[in-house]
């Protein structure tokens, strides 16, 4: 009997270092692959996370809803649902990138411009920043009013041509396709304006506040998405 | 008069179940948190990614634990076992017949490496996941991708031994093995015929 060959450590060598390079390749190779099967998804989509989309919430609740707008404005609001949609209605469509790794492209969303609601509330010159506030306590996030004008910045009330769904933050959202996902605040109920941004719910667990895609959070490889600040005249005297 | 032969020691098997219930725990948890409906039926994340993360190093400290205070000498026995593949080995995964196997076949063979790799790559993914959320320098894109198509690939790997070990007529009475150490000879004979004639059984 000729001696028996040791593939077994062979087999184990190789899974493990191709596991673990997997580390520079995976995410290129599973964005190609995703694309490719994405046509097919739709049948399985409600219980596999087709898409691309993962749920992640820090409490689990998802409580009632009402958007209140406060802090350093002329006129307080509370929005109920309808009086927000009868705001002007804005459409995008954008990617969404999250910090671990995942992203959705081309999300069709539509909503309303944070500047459309400034026109109302009316902020006070010293104020700087926006905190937002969800419903799933604690979670909270902020924005400074510069970024917050971004010109596709939005607060959502569809996706895909559908209302928000309420695992993605029914029934209204922030989105800011510039920053990772922790900065699009689901459940959102409450804006406040404030002299100067805080540290939000995950900032305040070490991830940075100025999340840009692709520059930030340790990443470094993507180039700058280079935000284009699209402001009305009527607007821009928040910004100085 | 059934003659039933020792197939596994009792390390061997307190280390399969032990793995066996580390992977369903983290199989369960780890499927509320990745899919989206599991996740808002639940809700209760950081609770749930507390179970999953301690379910992770308390099923690898197990398994260090079981291999260090059971019988060492068969384990070391036994993976080399595993790792050695003679000719009768090839022609099996070949599909040529007849390749008489010993106390594993080299599909088993194959199936415990892989296992093993995927213990090792599931630690580090786990643990970069773990560390990432903590410390940027640690949170790469491609860590959530390893880590999830790993699971796919250990599903489908585990729905094959299930069917094999529980379902497949020809092959179930390993469970047997794997569950009060014995199985019969003439299975044996049948299926690992040179396990049988190397006299090696007890």
């Amino acid at each position: 009997m000729p001696e028996p060959r040791r593939y077994g450590r062979g087999v184990f060598l190789l899974t493990a270092v191709g596991g673990i390079s997997s580390l520079a390749w995976g995410k290129s190779v599973w964005d190609h692959v995703s694309a490719a099967v994405s046509p097919l998804a739709g049948s399985i989509a409600p219980f596999l996370p087709t898409g691309g989309w993962r749920i992640y919430t820090v409490s689990g609740s998802m409580p009632t809803w009402r958007l209140t707008v406060g802090g350093l404005v002329e006129k307080p609001l509370s929005l109920s649902y309808d009086e927000l949609r009868a705001l002007p209605r804005a459409n995008q469509i954008s990617t969404f990138h999250c910090v671990t790794g995942w992203t959705v492209q081309n999300v069709h969303w539509a909503g309303v411009r944070l500047s459309d609601v400034f026109a109302q509330a009316k902020p006070l010159p010293e104020a700087g920043a926006l905190q937002f506030v969800s419903s799933e306590k604690p979670y909270v996030d902020y924005l400074t009013m510069q970024q917050s004008l971004l010109h596709d910045v939005m607060l959502a009330y569809e996706m895909d041509g559908k209302p928000l769904p309420r695992e993605h933050g029914a029934p209204l959202r922030l989105i800011i396709p510039e920053m990772y996902g922790y900065k699009n605040v689901k459940w959102l109920e409450g804006i406040n304006l404030l002299p100067q941004a805080g540290n939000g719910y995950w900032e305040v667990l070490g991830y940075d506040r100025d999340a840009w895609v692709g520059r930030s959070n340790g990443y470094s490889s993507a180039p700058p998405p280079a935000p284009t600040p699209a402001v009305q005249p009527s607007h821009r005297g928040f910004l100085t | 008069m059934t003659r039933y032969v020792r197939r596994f020691s009792r390390t061997e098997r307190t280390l399969h179940w032990v793995n066996a219930l580390g992977f369903f725990m983290l199989l369960l948890t780890g499927l509320i948190l990745y899919l989206p409906s599991l996740a808002v039926l639940v809700g209760r994340r950081p609770l749930i990614k507390d179970i999953h993360f301690w379910s992770g190093v308390g099923w690898i400290a197990a398994l260090v634990l079981i291999a260090l205070l059971g019988d060492r000498r068969g384990l070391l026995r036994t993976a080399r076992e595993l790792d050695a593949f003679d000719p009768e080995d090839v022609r099996w995964l070949r599909r040529q017949r007849p390749a008489p196997q010993g106390r594993f076949n080299a599909g088993q063979k194959v199936n415990a490496a892989l296992t093993a790799a995927f213990t090792l790559l599931f630690l580090v993914s786990g643990l970069l996941l773990w560390l990432g959320e903590r410390d940027t320098r640690f949170r790469f894109a491609s860590t959530v991708v390893l880590h999830d198509g790993l699971m796919f690939i250990a599903l489908a790997l585990l729905v094959g031994h299930l069917y094999l070990a529980v379902i497949h007529p020809a092959t179930r009475h390993a469970l047997r093995g794997m569950t009060l150490g014995t199985v019969s000879e003439d299975w044996a004979r049948a299926h690992h015929p040179r396990w049988i004639d190397s006299g090696e059984e007890g």
